[in-house]
């Protein structure tokens, strides 16, 4: 470890095991924090700085730009961690724009007390999760606040992709007989975290489907598929990202219940909490809308893609125009609606 | 009232040291690959293997395997008859499944 | 899941509905009391599968919506001691009282914990022994045995920092409560399955023989449900009033002994308010003069707030089957799950919430 020079107490980093409100500072220890930390784990290679804003070199003229903040208590849960859905969870909503992303952008809160090498860690993977993807992180921001006032730490991030397709994505351009595929079995982030937090023990442990969403978007694109929309379900599920998109977009969409694929201990624990898989959180599922006649090229598609290797067709989009979601279930069709707060278990 | 799920007992702790009481039976029962534990103090005669039926963390009721076939065992018998007769029913007919009491009948 | 999945096979469904179509001649009113098999209506729509004659009502089976508003104010004013730490199921943190909610006393500094289980509060209790840990033990039969575990368990296992604050309620007085109305429609019950693997199925002959309905135990899956609905509508249309167990792979006609016993030491049968409907008498439990130590409106002054309804709410006629949801005309608009007026459209079992989700226009 480095000894700062000079007359202030030579105490070196690696003495502090956790997190001091001076890290916070803006002086060399928080300089200290940010080299020892942060740049080695995001720009080892790349000249070892990180500034304030940084000037990005992009090709191309279209560019997408997202933001987003992650809180996730427990901050590591069965597939992942805070650290990895931060940059998976940014990359994906650039994606759904079909945007290459980039570069991120990442802002730290950190609480006083928190063990340098729980933030040791976290920061590792995100390291890891940008590699994985190819983006640079190239820019960041470090507060400390008084031991109480958030747990252990947030993150928040700003993403910047490239857009080199011709097409516009969006709820605007779904139509009537557009084909609603969903890119993986759903409820796997929710139930996983939820059994951290509750102690549910798994036969087979399951793990959050926490991954980055480029590779099956790019496929998409580059077989020159016509993508009308694209939705990373996040919060709410897939009911909430359904019921978006047919309000925002005032169409009605059809879906059958068998088809919506559920991996059986998420369904089993939704059974015992009272949950509707439906609005059970996700985190590396999406949904994509395109004319039904390329429903099954965009299945076969992305099932080569490991992360949407369980993609299925559930349903199309009607020609009704009220902004409104169908299923079709055991008795008949009912509707799907958002959840509207949180999700409480019931005993009834 | 009331959300009660199915799920198979796996493994019985019978409570140990000198404090004990039935009431603190446990066990650890599988719903579909969710294993939890589980109060078995109601159900003193389960064994490993039984499915029971689990309300806040509470065994209330055991599965009867036999009557669980009930009314497949029915629906196997209404396709055989060939479903959609326009008759009513007689009484020999009926939908009572079999070994269901009746409050006319004998007490079990 | 096995002893679930079979039981939702839309074929088997449609085909014992099919069956129900062939027999009926009448019409009949059939009313469901329990809010799980509300909620397994709505969501499987169920109903939809129901030849016109036959309609369905809902009763009121739902814990939390029938518990009364002073209950939820006596839960907060408990809440906000300090030295508490009020456990509840998760949904009775947003059934409104008088002014707020559990949810709402959270946020403003109530430590209030969610639990799936009151064995889940006498674990924090023996954890947290200098604070008072208040389990609200809502609910009917089928929770009851849970509870009187509970306070048996911290009683054996000395722990004193433990108390309940009771507001359960006894499904039988309800139904003599519906059937004995002057204007009463009903012609037939679908008892709650889970509720009588507890209880059994005597208590329900006398009802049966008194106002001649046919009962029957029912599940909760969409072919228990059906066939439920099967049993007792061809008992109505042969003039029958008998109680037949639907539900005989979990319910044994004599129910749960153990279970039953155990309910019986801890808890006495007393009059109740039920929300929406009035004091129904010997309706609800209390905890014996033994367990009174346990009971939390006797180890907390908490003085009762004399609440009234809002007047636009009409969950009672709701909860008696006398009114539908969508025929409420703050349904949807006044009364939305994110304001709602009364309990039956903040429980998620109760019938307002669940026609708002899965229907929100009838389908007759």
């Amino acid at each position: 470890m480095t000894q700062p020079t000079g007359a202030v107490c030579p105490i070196p980093l690696s003495r502090y095991p956790s997190v001091v409100m001076a890290h916070g500072g803006g002086g060399r220890l928080m300089r200290d924090l940010i080299e020892q930390v942060f740049v080695r784990a995001f720009a080892p290679n790349r000249g070892g700085h990180l500034h304030d804003a940084t000037v990005l070199n992009a090709p191309g003229t279209r560019l997408a730009m997202t933001t987003d903040g992650f809180v996730v208590r427990p901050l590591f849960f069965p597939g992942s961690d805070i650290g990895e859905l931060a940059v998976f969870g940014t990359v994906n909503d650039l994606a759904m724009s079909g945007a290459r992303p980039m570069f991120l952008s990442v802002s730290f809160i950190l609480e006083e007390g928190l063990p340098i090498e729980t933030l040791e860690r976290v920061v590792g993977s995100m390291s890891h999760a940008a590699d994985s993807v190819g983006v640079s992180i190239v820019t960041g921001d470090t507060k400390v606040v008084e031991k109480g006032r958030c747990e252990g730490l947030y993150i928040a991030t700003a993403g910047v992709g490239v857009v080199e397709h011709g097409l516009s994505i969006g709820p605007g351009e779904v139509r009537a007989g557009d084909a609603v595929i969903v890119s993986g079995d759903i409820g796997r982030h929710g139930i996983a975290v939820m059994g951290v937090r509750e102690g549910f023990v798994f036969e087979t442990e399951i793990r959050s489907d926490c991954a980055p969403l480029w590779s099956p978007i790019r496929a998409l694109l580059e077989a020159g598929l016509e993508v009308h929309c694209l939705r990373d379900l996040t919060r709410g599920g897939l009911a909430s990202a359904l019921v978006e998109i047919a309000e925002s977009a005032g169409v009605s969409i059809a879906i059958d219940e068998a088809r919506i694929p559920v991996i059986e201990p998420v369904r089993a624990a939704c059974e015992i909490l009272g949950y509707d898989p439906l609005h059970v959180a996700n985190e590396g599922r999406f949904v994509a809308f395109l004319p039904g006649d390329q429903a099954a090229t965009a299945v076969d598609i992305l099932r080569d893609v490991e992360v949407s290797s369980g993609a299925c067709l559930i349903g199309s989009v009607g020609s009704g125009d009220i902004g409104e979601v169908l299923m079709e279930t055991v008795g008949g069709v009912r509707p799907v609606d958002m959840l509207s707060g949180e999700q409480l278990p019931r005993i009834c | 009232m009331c959300l009660a799920v199915p799920g198979k007992v796996i493994r019985i702790a019978e409570p140990q040291g000198p404090n004990v009481s039935p009431l603190m039976r446990t066990g650890s029962v599988d719903f579909g690959g969710v294993v939890k534990d589980v109060n078995l103090a109601y159900v003193p005669d389960v064994k490993i293997g039984d499915y029971v039926v689990v309300h806040v963390g509470f065994a209330i009721s055991t599965m009867d395997e036999t009557e669980a076939q009930e009314v497949f065992e029915y629906l196997r018998q209404m396709e055989e008859a060939g479903d959609l007769g326009p008759d009513v029913p007689t009484s020999e007919a009926s939908m009572l499944p079999h070994g269901a009491p009746s409050a006319t009948a004998a007490t079990q | 899941m096995r002893f679930v999945d079979e039981y939702r096979r839309a074929e088997d469904a449609r085909r014992l509905a099919g069956r129900i179509r062939q027999i009926v001649r009448s019409p009949w009113t059939i009313m469901e009391i329990c809010g799980g098999q509300t909620h397994s209506i709505v969501r499987f729509g169920i109903d939809q599968l129901l030849p016109e004659e036959i309609n369905l009502v809902h009763g009121p089976g739902c814990p939390v919506c029938v518990t009364p508003i002073e209950m939820i104010d006596r839960s907060i004013a408990i809440a906000m001691r300090p030295e508490v730490m009020l456990c509840s199921f998760g949904d009775m943190l947003r059934v409104p009282g008088s002014s707020k909610d559990l949810m709402a006393a959270k946020a403003a500094g109530a430590d209030v914990r969610m639990v799936y289980s009151p064995l889940d509060a006498v674990e924090l209790a023996r954890s947290n022994p200098d604070r008072e840990v208040v389990f609200f033990a809502v609910g009917f039969e089928t929770t009851a045995p849970a509870n009187a575990g509970a306070v048996e368990m911290a009683r054996v296992s000395g722990i004193s920092n433990f108390s309940l604050l009771v507001s359960h309620v006894l499904v039988p007085p309800a139904i003599e409560a519906i059937l004995g109305a002057p204007d009463r429609a009903v012609n037939g019950f679908l008892a709650a399955g889970h509720v009588c693997t507890v209880t059994g199925c005597v208590e329900y002959e006398p009802i049966a023989e008194r106002y001649k309905v046919p009962i029957v135990v029912t599940g909760f899956e969409p072919l228990d449900i059906v066939q439920g609905i099967l049993m007792c509508v061809e008992q109505l249309e042969r003039g029958t009033h008998e109680v037949q167990n639907q539900y005989a792979r979990a319910v044994r006609y004599e129910g749960n002994p153990t279970a039953t016993a155990l309910v019986n030491r801890v808890f006495e049968v007393v009059d109740r308010k039920w929300r929406g409907i009035g004091v129904i008498p010997m309706s609800g439990l209390r905890l014996r003069e033994e367990y009174a130590v346990y009971d939390a409106e006797r180890r907390f002054d908490v003085a009762a707030v004399a609440a009234d309804e809002s007047p636009d709410c009409i969950s009672g006629l709701v909860l008696q089957g006398l009114k539908r949801p969508h025929e409420c005309p703050a349904f949807g608009t006044a009364c939305t799950p994110e304001r709602p007026l009364g309990a039956t459209m903040v429980s998620s079992e109760g019938a307002c919430a669940a026609y708002y989700r899965y229907r929100r226009r009838p389908t007759h």
